[in-house]
């Protein structure tokens, strides 16, 4: 490669940062100029290894990570340019790191508020080390048909009109990033195109100067003419005046330096770019745009001939005979994005999924429809945001504060249930706090907690057979089912549960009507005739009144079963006990408790002297 | 981001907290400051700085700007109760001062007391920044008429990537005291040491003497990088950044400046004249700066209403403030002469910034000043490039048939400025 080439058709660069876009717009550029190869030998991502799925044309490809400078430059001796997205904060940093590295020859720093300082010993490490860096502050830049530096020339569309997908004739350098796309779509628009172009960034102290690319560009016999845009501040330009009256550089060059009109500007304006201040005469825009035209430059009266100062230098040169117009090639068609399609009406797609309750996508998520904020502002609490999640409804006061006292009741019922018990002994097997939850929530179903449901099922199916509490305990007897939600191992009619009576007392003064809760004590004045302890229990309750409260909600009598039939009323036992599940847990690990094992004096043993000797009638056995 | 001017009571005081760090410090400065802004209690302040009744002082406006003494803002040797006096006078008062030939007026806010320090010797010293390296200016004969004795000054260059204690300063100052130039040779070293770890990017002390075998920085000059502040952070201390003396912003202006203080886009917004007839809604640094030029280029300097630039992915709600506020301001009235009013929607092929979306907060202040717009005889030019354009300009196209007022879109094929000639040449 010559010294004054940067960049070619098998450039390979590393991407720092986590920048998927910019890596597929540089591949979709590759892609559009039939390179052999994509530019971008791999994704330097300190936080992550492992690979990015990129498209190469309608392919994927897999495009390694690597978590530091030096593991990707060993994996990738032949990447000899990093273009460095990494913060303003450890721009510096990063780039250093690569200027040391042998193989790395160009870095393009991105960040824009690099230390100025630091951005001149970058700039001294680089010309030491006989290294190039573009920026502080630049979108990059592009060698047409070759190589594309992140963002730079935007997209593949904005590439195709600006034909920068074969080289034409015209270097080009500029400070603004932002006007380097501009740039290029006036040299397309009156050359045949950009042969190569660079933004050096905004800043005072660029890491590469003007001067430095058109030296480059002077070299490189394949450039015919120049275009420079320079600006207020900074005296670098002289050098250029300089350059040219020198014969230095002997190609010509349109250029033209904005901020004419700081002049007018009152005094502490700052213009776009950090650079852009004119501390003395010297660096204004007019001093520096009389001095080029002097030394020879082609320079216009105003930004607005521009165009018009590089068709006439073109078409000099075409005349001379000096410049041969590249010739027409047809860039291979990059697919668009699906999501831009879409952005643009042009496909459609049926979806994998629907979700009804509540919505991630805009500036702020939402419950049903509430954004959160308004739920926190409105007090919606616990039992309001489960009335939004699980049902889509804006619940009245009383039901929220029920929904959070049957939370309260059913938090935690000790550690000999089953569901603490199995919290415990995960807990003390050593494993997390998800995995010794899980174990307990198990235990959850028909026979732990399944009491909800079930009384919910059982004493529905009652009231609306229209069987009287007699003929239902009757029924059920006959058909040998236990009726959930009833019985309790200490509580009976004479030592009743406080629990069961507050939460009574608060369904009596708040629900409108209560059919089932009526029906279930008027079973339960029949099973407690039997037995004292035959109550109605807290879990069956809290089924019932759950099925009350949906009726006093306009729940229909399907909607209801289907509640039921979901594990709704589960629903609220898993959240609620959740919290003494997880109590458990913390309290076993502050204790430091060891693993259990069970006490062999509290299991039966009763096992066989021998296995039962099982008769072999198998075919093979005939014989 | 940029360099930025600061008081220079904060200069002085990172510099004597400063240059004491460094190994071999024998010189240190004068410590004693106080600044006083329009909060102070002035009668409180002999209490919290004692050494203001103990020592005759010295007082000047602390307020970017230099040449106090010739502009009579200067009181020296003078009593706290004088001193007092001389600022209840001036704080809160406006004055006008001749700066560069230029006469500016503005606000007294902020001075800065001192010790008085009666002296003989003034030196002159600075530091400047180069791409190539930093360079010590130093003279011995400092003072206010240091450009006509420019003769005098010597320079010290320090490579970017050299060591000043490389360089051999004691050897070339042309002092006759051997204590002197020792003292000064190492505070030097010491100064520009400074310099380094605090990013400053200008730093004059003109005059500075000696006293008891310490530096006194009589007047001084500084800027710091305000990017580098994550890195200074602590050695910065509290350190704000005054607009320059005669700056004052309008409600407007301080509308947009809160509001890009708040965002990761970029906003900006600076009214020169709202009588002027050209109003710029410019997108991107770059292109906002050439917008402004061609205006001035084409002789109608005194129509530019304002500059300013959007850019770094706004949001339709930013993009919207941005416009409400321009429109606002220039629908207020009418051209006096009945001549229509110009909206420049203006700006290059953006790389990444979504055109359509950043127009929908543009369209939506348009569509809600159209009235008014067209009370003033506005006529609307768009020309923009950059990712959705397409999707962008058919926006702006409905929405001028949609409004009824007079509106041209251009994209890519139409030169970048050339909208404002069309605007200026329709006359």
């Amino acid at each position: 490669m010559e010294s004054y080439t940067l960049f070619d058709v098998d450039t390979k660069a590393f991407v720092y940062g986590s920048q998927r876009v910019a890596v597929q717009r540089m591949l979709d550029f590759d892609y559009m100029c039939r390179r052999k190869e994509p530019s971008v030998a791999g994704m330097i991502t300190p936080e992550r290894g492992g690979f990015e799925k990129v498209f190469w044309g309608t392919r994927e490809i897999m495009l390694p990570r690597y978590q530091s400078i030096k593991e990707a430059a060993a994996s990738h001796p032949e990447a000899d340019v990093m273009i460095n997205f990494a913060s303003e904060r450890s721009a510096y940093d990063t780039t250093r790191e690569a200027l040391d590295i042998d193989t790395i020859r160009t870095v393009t720093v991105i960040a824009e508020g690099v230390p100025e300082r630091h951005a001149r010993i970058l700039a001294a490490l680089a010309k030491k080390n006989n290294k190039w860096i573009i920026g502080p502050a630049t979108v990059g830049g592009i060698k047409a048909g070759a190589f594309k530096i992140g963002n730079a020339a935007g997209t593949p569309e904005n590439i195709a009109e600006c034909k920068l997908y074969r080289p034409g004739s015209v270097g080009f350098v500029s400070k603004s990033g932002g006007m380097s796309n501009e740039c290029y779509n006036i040299i397309a628009r009156n050359t045949d195109g950009v042969y190569e172009g660079v933004a050096i960034g905004g800043d005072l102290f660029p890491g590469s100067t003007l001067m430095d690319h058109l030296l480059r560009y002077e070299a490189n016999p394949d450039i015919k003419m120049m275009v420079c845009l320079g600006e207020v501040g900074g005296i670098d330009e002289y050098t250029i005046a300089e350059a040219v009256k020198s014969k230095k550089l002997s190609k010509p060059v349109v250029i033209w330096i904005t901020g004419t009109s700081a002049t007018v500007m009152p005094k502490g304006v700052q213009f776009g770019h950090a650079g852009a201040r004119a501390d003395s005469a010297l660096e204004t825009a007019e001093a520096k745009n009389r001095a080029l035209k002097e030394a020879g430059l082609i320079v216009p009266d105003s930004f607005d001939d521009f165009d018009i100062k590089i068709r006439e230098t073109f078409d000099q040169l075409k005349k001379e005979n000096k410049i041969t117009p590249a010739a027409e090639i047809e860039p291979r068609k990059v697919p668009m994005d699906f999501k831009q399609a879409v952005s643009e009406g042009l496909v459609r797609r049926s979806t994998n999924f629907v979700s009804t309750i509540c919505d991630d996508r805009g500036e702020e998520h939402s419950y049903a429809g509430v954004p959160i904020t308004k739920v926190i502002e409105e007090k919606y609490g616990i039992g309001g945001v489960i009335g939004l999640l699980w049902f889509k409804k804006k619940m009245p006061v009383y039901v929220t504060e029920f929904i959070e006292i049957v939370l309260q009741v059913i938090a935690d019922h000790g550690p000999a249930v089953a569901g603490a018990h199995n919290t415990i002994v995960t807990a003390r097997a050593g494993k997390n706090l998800i995995e010794s939850l899980i174990a307990g929530l198990a235990t959850i179903g028909p026979r732990f907690g399944g009491a909800l449901n079930g009384a919910a099922e059982h004493f529905t199916f009652g009231l609306r057979s229209g069987m009287s509490p007699r003929e239902f305990v009757d029924h059920m007897r006959k058909n040998n089912v236990t009726i959930q939600g009833i019985g309790h191992r200490t509580h009976s009619i004479e030592n009743p549960d406080a629990r069961v009576e507050l939460m009574i007392g608060y369904a009596k003064k708040h629900f409108r009507e209560h059919p089932l809760l009526d029906y279930a004590l008027k079973v339960q004045d029949v099973t407690t005739r039997k037995r004292g302890n035959l109550i109605l229990n807290i879990d069956g309750l809290i089924g019932i009144l759950f099925v009350d409260m949906m009726r006093n909600l306009g729940f229909t009598e399907k909607q209801i079963d289907e509640e039921i039939k979901i594990g709704v009323f589960n629903g609220f036992f898993i959240l609620g006990r959740t919290m003494g599940f997880m109590g458990h847990f913390f309290d076993q690990q502050r204790l430091m408790q060891p693993l259990y094992r069970h006490p062999f004096d509290d299991i039966l043993y009763e096992v066989p002297e021998k296995p039962e000797e099982v008769r072999l009638t198998g075919r093979g056995d005939e014989k | 981001m940029a360099q930025r001017g600061i008081r220079e009571f904060d200069a002085k005081r990172m510099l004597t907290a400063g240059v004491s760090r460094y190994a071999g410090s024998t010189a240190t400065c004068e410590a004693r400051l106080a600044l006083v802004s329009p909060q102070s209690d002035l009668d409180a302040f002999p209490d919290a700085f004692p050494w203001l009744t103990e020592t005759n002082l010295a007082v000047k406006p602390d307020q970017l700007f230099g040449k106090r003494g010739k502009n009579n803002l200067l009181l020296l040797d003078a009593n706290w109760q004088d001193t007092k006096k001389w600022i209840e006078e001036r704080r809160d008062q406006k004055e006008t001062i001749i700066q560069n030939g230029n006469a500016i007026t503005g606000i007294l806010t902020h001075f800065l007391v001192e010790p008085f320090t009666p002296h003989t010797e003034e030196y002159y010293l600075a530091i400047t920044t180069e791409r190539e390296g930093d360079v010590i200016h130093f003279s011995p004969k400092g003072g206010v008429d240091i450009e006509e004795l420019w003769d005098t000054v010597q320079e010290f260059r320090v490579p970017i990537l050299a060591d000043v204690d490389d360089l051999h300063l004691e050897d070339e100052l042309p002092i006759a005291n051997l204590t002197d130039k020792n003292l000064i040779s190492a505070f030097m070293k010491n100064l520009h040491k400074f310099f380094v770890d605090y990013h400053f990017t200008y730093l004059e002390l003109n005059p500075f003497t000696l006293k008891d075998h310490q530096v006194v920085p009589l007047d001084c000059v500084a800027r710091v990088d305000d990017a580098a502040v994550f890195q200074c952070m602590d050695k910065w201390g509290s350190l704000y950044f005054p607009t320059a003396f005669g700056t004052s912003r309008s409600v407007e202006e301080e509308h947009i400046k809160a509001i890009d203080a708040e965002t990761g886009a970029s906003l900006k917004f600076n009214i020169l004249n709202p009588a002027g007839r050209i109003w710029l809604m410019v997108a991107g640094g770059g292109a906002s700066v050439i917008y402004a030029d061609t205006v001035v280029d084409l002789g109608y300097t005194e129509e530019l209403a304002n500059y300013g630039e959007y850019s770094g992915n706004p949001s339709t709600e930013e993009t919207y403030e941005y416009t409400r506020t321009i429109l606002q301001l220039m629908t207020r009235q009418k051209d006096q002469h009945g001549r229509n009013k110009y909206l420049i929607i203006g700006g290059g092929i953006a790389n990444f910034t979504d055109v359509a979306a950043t127009f929908t907060g543009i369209i939506k202040a348009i569509e809600k000043y159209g009235d008014a717009l067209k009370r003033v005889n506005t006529k609307i030019f768009v020309r923009r490039g950059g990712p959705n354009y397409k999707t962008g300009l058919d926006l702006m196209k409905r929405l001028g048939e949609r409004i009824g007022i007079p509106m041209e879109v251009y994209g890519p094929e139409m030169h970048m400025t050339r909208v404002v000639k069309l605007a200026l040449e329709g006359e």
